[in-house]
């Protein structure tokens, strides 16, 4: 396939020539290496060609202009010199397009990411559509990059520091309106008059009619470029605890590079590019990219399997969960039903939903209207009536097997027979949850993570019963709404719950043994947890980790034994942040270790001193080999779900490539060695998985491309 | 017409609440929306089956003027579906469930839904024409000075805003003016019009009590905060007696007047809707019909006369149009906007006078027994949200003959302009 197959080229009588984006066979156009060479040769038509007033860029796919340049050419760069190349190539083609004879200009509509709004920024006006669609952006710092294609430099130098910080440093994308506001596109306008548009500025550019003004970065910026600079610094190292180059490097790139020439600070880029694209933190960022495009092609059922599509989702409790997976399927358009027990109950849950949706008002990402029309789509009730016509229901009620069971049956009975059933258990087994119901091929489970609307992780728990439509439907709702969907077999909490348990229960073990609390979390948190596990106990409820941790130990035995003091914790009525009484206060102002909860621990007040390193391998470990526990037994389909399972739903560090890419970069030998030491020392809890072994004494890894 | 009948499958309300309370911060259209995705929910419809959908609004928002089309969109109706809102004053309910069922009859649909919702918290206040005339001029001005100068030309009593008064335009009486007129010319008693209230009430708590009133309502989680869920209707009360009723002060003439707050119908919000389906879709889709439409009929007196006796008039055109006689319907819906004017419509259906002059017959039409009259109460008792009040009505009536397995039943609705609505149901 030619690449120059991706162009065509249409000249009006006007000479505006329309360049049309359409790289062939594919959903979107990526800027590949020979889409570059492409152009080159584009620009050199336009040089010759003396009837050619001006240019105009567009896309031919439907609501998407450029989505960034292709990542599998990322993957195939073996030394930094090679990513550097790779992004002078990209330099310059887009120098040749800045300094083209002819006035260019980008037509935007749909997504604009990374390659592509650096070639929009190459060009001398940018118009964009009004469509919702459209959305504007430089995304490379989350796989771990800078932008490699002039991003660092021509932005600055269009929108000023601040705002060009703010994209490069978040990769977070600008909607029409706001690109507009920060002047990184000229004009907007409605989508069907977009091309015209363009053509009329692009004709306005080269009578010089249309003059844009460009005013650079402005002396205020100039004047407080110190400030800015290392403010950008310390957010970055405050976000990122240090274990991410990238954005770090951008700060450079962008202060270095807005301080010289463009041609220096495009060299700047470069270089950085190629640092970062073979350091190992891109790697695994960009592996767990591929892992969640991955795991859409190879779901956990047959290709082909015809899902039941949902056009109205049953909600069994509207507690935290169940209003919380309402909301997300109203905010697909789904119809909900939503049941629970009271009024009251119901009240509180359309009151939470309202509250995620008003925050967005608040930030101006979601207007009025659309609130109101959300809202309208889940209809509360405390009986089962509107359940006849729903593809799915999701219990989200207490965790109890008894009362499940029970829902499970009235929902039978409300239901169609192809209706499927899903469980929000976070722990429970859905064997036993469907033991002698009359529909066990259409009961599975849906464990989503708190706040529903917020983690992206879906875990689908099936039984060697449950069909593969069901799987199918379930996994299909979980992508509509937006979720990375792993399906795991059915088991005492899973995969994540059981991983997490493992982790967790070690903490408690290290808080028993004299460690603490600040310590432990200050250790993970180090680690690149989001939150320490003692935190994130009082989050989840301490009441609900013992309940979790019980159910462990009666599966997994001594292996899985909860430290005895952790009754005494319960016992004081301390379950957490929702009683506002646990390891931590909650009436302060701010969060502070709760003192007195040593009192109910051996050791009392006077707390040992932990080395984060202890803590960190000893919480680690717990976690990985329970992962890979997960994966001999066939819990885990395979090492990418374990990766992206940890990621998504329990905040394994990205930039480790989650616990398989991780044990693969130790290597089976160290991980093993370490488990071996631990094991002596700790005993049980730290028997090497059988996996481990195997692989340590073959010399592979989990993963077929570790390293 | 042809063999095709009408078949009223189902009906659901919101509660119905005195204006100014519980549902004081929504609009019509929230109330209906909620009505309407609660009947489908419940009926567990397939909302794609709806061939239209008809309501009814006596005092429209300015904002969202087809209230039928709003509610349906929002309680997830397909889009493809049309909708549209009809005014027939307090009879419009009515008159959207005969537009459905004219709509089956003619073959248009299968199925349909009507009904209609009122918010009495939620009426338009206007500016004075001068004072809106002043507005748009100063919309209208090209620079600030002539923007300054159109506002410069308010006075305060521009300021005072214009109300709509529940008033006849044509005759500038107010309802309760004319119910105070009708009581007198017709000479009927306070102590008939007590009656009627206390009967309203003691009818409409036992219906409430047993289940069959709440069995017509759904709950409404009320917005923002979904702090207050009504669930039951706020006007009935269960305490009232003949001689509490008595002790009111009447209120439209407090000299020689005998119409009180307690025997008429207060001001309310809340919506009503029914579904129905042609006789063949609804027995398709397995569903056994509360009741059909056999027929009805509007009929309109002068408003300068006595303004609320078109049931007189509609009643016996309804029974004919049935070959049906009043002595063989086993239950009679009347609304009740007054108790002067059920009882000066009642006195009229048993009169011979009114039979000679209105009706061209030389028998009256018949007697109402009361025992049949309004078994679950009326609108004095459970409120009169003007637009729904005729669902509601249509859903109590075909639920009860359902109950009691009664072959016949007759509804009346009284209404502004001298109109009045009649519908004889059948099962």
């Amino acid at each position: 396939m030619s690449e120059t197959g991706a162009f065509t080229r249409e000249k009006d009588a006007e000479g505006v020539l329309v360049l049309t984006l359409d790289v062939p066979g594919e959903r979107v156009n990526t800027l590949g290496r020979g889409m570059i060479a492409a152009f080159e040769s584009i620009l050199d038509g336009v040089g010759k060609d003396e009837s050619v007033r001006a240019v105009v860029i567009r896309s031919g796919k439907p609501d998407s202009f450029v989505a960034g340049a292709d990542i599998k050419d990322f993957t195939r760069i073996r030394s930094a010199e090679e990513g550097e190349a790779l992004s002078r190539a990209a330099h310059a083609a887009f120098d040749r397009l800045e300094a083209c004879r002819v006035p260019v200009v980008a037509a935007i509509h749909g997504a604009c990411l990374g390659g592509g709004t650096e070639l929009a920024l190459a060009c001398r006006y940018r118009v964009a559509s009004d469509d919702p669609k459209t959305s504007i952006g430089l995304p490379e710092v989350m796989l771990g990059l800078v932008p490699g294609a002039g991003g660092t430099q021509r932005l600055p130098r269009l929108v000023g520091l601040a705002a060009a910080l703010d994209l490069i440093l978040t990769g977070r994308a600008l909607k029409a309106p706001r690109a507009l506001e920060a002047g990184l596109v000229d004009e907007v306008c409605p989508a069907p008059i977009l091309v015209a548009v363009a053509k009329r500025a692009a004709l306005g550019l080269a009578e010089g009619r249309v003059r844009p003004r460009r005013p650079g970065i402005a002396w205020r910026e100039r004047l407080l470029r110190p400030i800015i600079f290392s403010k950008a610094r310390a957010s970055v190292l405050k976000k990122t605890g240090g274990h991410y180059p990238a954005p770090l490097e951008a700060v450079e790139v962008v202060r270095r590079g807005t301080a010289a020439s463009l041609p220096e600070g495009l060299n700047l880029e470069a270089e950085a590019f190629g640092r970062l694209a073979v350091g190992d933190v891109s790697r695994r960022l960009v592996s767990v990219f591929f892992a969640t495009q991955d795991i859409k092609k190879d779901a956990g059922y047959p290709a082909g399997t015809p899902a039941v599509e949902v056009t109205k989702l049953g909600v069994l409790g509207a507690g935290l969960m169940g209003a919380g997976i309402a909301g997300v399927a109203a905010e697909a358009d789904v119809a909900v039903r939503m049941k629970d027990a009271s009024h009251e109950a119901l009240g509180r849950g359309l009151e939470y939903v309202r509250g995620v949706w008003e925050e967005r008002l608040k930030r101006r990402s979601l207007s009025r209207l659309e609130v109101a029309r959300r809202m309208d789509r889940i209809a509360p009730t405390v009986d089962y009536s509107g359940f006849r016509r729903a593809e799915l229901v999701i219990e989200a009620v207490f965790e109890d097997l008894e009362l499940k069971r029970r829902v499970l049956a009235e929902t039978e009975a409300a239901t169609r027979d192809e209706c499927v059933f899903a469980s929000n258990t976070s722990s429970i087994p859905i064997g036993e949850i469907a033991r002698g119901c009359r529909r066990p091929a259409q009961v599975l489970g849906m464990h989503f993570f708190s706040p529903v609307h917020r983690m992206p992780l879906l875990e689908i728990v099936v039984t060697p019963a449950t069909a593969l439509t069901a799987i199918a439907t379930a996994e299909s709702f979980g992508r509509r709404i937006g979720k990375h969907v792993i399906v795991v077999r059915d088991g005492p909490g899973f995969y994540t719950s059981r991983a997490l348990a493992a982790y967790m229960n070690e903490a408690t073990w290290m808080l028993e043994e004299g460690a603490a609390v600040e310590d432990l979390d200050r250790a993970m948190t180090g680690f690149g947890f989001p939150v320490g596990p003692v935190t994130l106990l009082d989050e989840v409820g301490i009441d609900v980790g013992a309940k979790v941790a019980k159910v462990m130990h009666h599966h997994f035995g001594d292996r899985m034994a909860p430290p005895p003091a952790m009754e005494k914790v319960l016992a004081d009525g301390r379950l957490g942040r929702k009683a506002k009484k646990g390891f931590y206060t909650y009436d302060g102002k701010k969060k502070r270790v709760d003192g007195s909860v040593y009192a109910l621990l051996p050791g009392g007040v006077a707390r040992e001193p932990v080395k984060a390193r202890e803590a960190q391998e000893r919480l680690a470990f717990a976690f990985l080999n329970e992962s890979v526990l997960c994966l001999q037994e066939g819990v885990l389909r395979s090492p990418r779900d374990g990766d992206v399972g940890a990621i998504f739903g329990l905040g394994f560090p990205p930039f480790l490539g989650g616990p398989f890419r991780y044990l693969d970069h130790l290597g089976a030998r160290f991980a093993l060695e370490t488990m071996e030491k631990l094991h002596a020392r700790h005993g049980a809890r730290f028997s090497p998985a059988p996996m481990l072994v195997d692989l340590a004494r073959e010399g592979r890894t989990f993963h077929a491309s570790g390293h | 017409m042809s063999n095709r009948r009408a078949a009223i499958v189902a009906g659901c309300r919101t509660p119905f609440a005195r204006s100014g309370t519980v549902f004081r911060d929504l609009t019509a259209v929230d109330l209906a929306k909620v009505c309407l995705r609660e009947l489908i929910e419940r009926t567990e419809v397939d909302p794609a089956s709806i061939g239209t959908v008809v309501m009814g609004q006596v005092v429209p928002s300015v904002k969202a003027p087809n209230l039928a089309r709003e509610a349906a969109l929002g309680a997830g109706l397909p889009k493809s579906i049309p909708a549209h809102t009809v005014n027939r004053a307090c009879a419009s309910a009515s008159q959207a469930i005969a537009d459905v069922a004219s709509a089956i009859l003619l073959g248009h649909v299968e199925a349909g839904i009507a009904g209609g919702a009122e918010s009495l918290s939620d009426v338009p206040i206007l500016h004075s024409r001068r004072m809106a005339r002043i507005l748009v001029e100063t919309q209208k001005a090209k620079s600030l000075g002539a923007r300054l100068a159109a506002l410069a030309k308010v006075r305060p009593r521009d300021l005072v805003p214009d109300a709509p008064a529940i008033a006849e335009p044509s005759t500038g009486l107010t309802m309760g003016q004319s119910a105070e007129k009708m009581a007198k010319e017709n000479g009927i008693t306070r102590e008939e019009q007590d009656g009627i209230a206390f009967a309203s009430h003691r009818n409409a708590w036992a219906a409430t009590a047993d289940g069959r009133l709440p069995a017509e309502t759904c709950a409404v989680h009320v917005p923002p905060a979904y702090e207050t869920t009504v669930t039951s209707d706020n006007l009935l009360r269960k305490d009232t007696s003949l001689e509490a009723l008595a002790a009111l002060t009447p209120v439209f003439d407090r000299r020689y007047g005998t119409v009180t707050a307690g025997n008429s119908s207060p001001l309310t919000d809340g919506a009503a809707a029914v579904l129905l389906m042609s006789e063949e879709r609804a027995k398709a889709e397995g569903y056994e019909p509360l009741a059909y439409v056999r027929s009805w009929a509007v009929a309109a007196v002068d408003p300068g006369g006595q303004l609320l006796m078109g049931p007189g008039l509609a009643i016996p055109m309804a029974l004919e149009r049935a070959s049906l006689q009043l002595s063989d319907m086993d239950l009679v819906e009347m609304h009740e906007a007054f108790a002067a004017q059920v009882a000066s419509n009642i006195q009229a259906l048993q009169s011979k006078a009114w039979a000679r002059e209105k009706l061209g017959r030389s028998t009256p039409v018949g007697r109402v027994d009361r025992d049949r009259l309004n078994v679950c109460g009326g609108s004095i008792a459970l409120g009169h949200p003007f637009g729904a009040t005729g669902a509601r009505i249509t859903t109590t009536l075909a639920r009860e003959m359902k109950r009691r397995n009664a072959k016949f039943g007759l509804l009346s609705v009284c209404a502004q302009g001298g109109m009045g609505f009649a519908m004889v149901l059948e099962r």
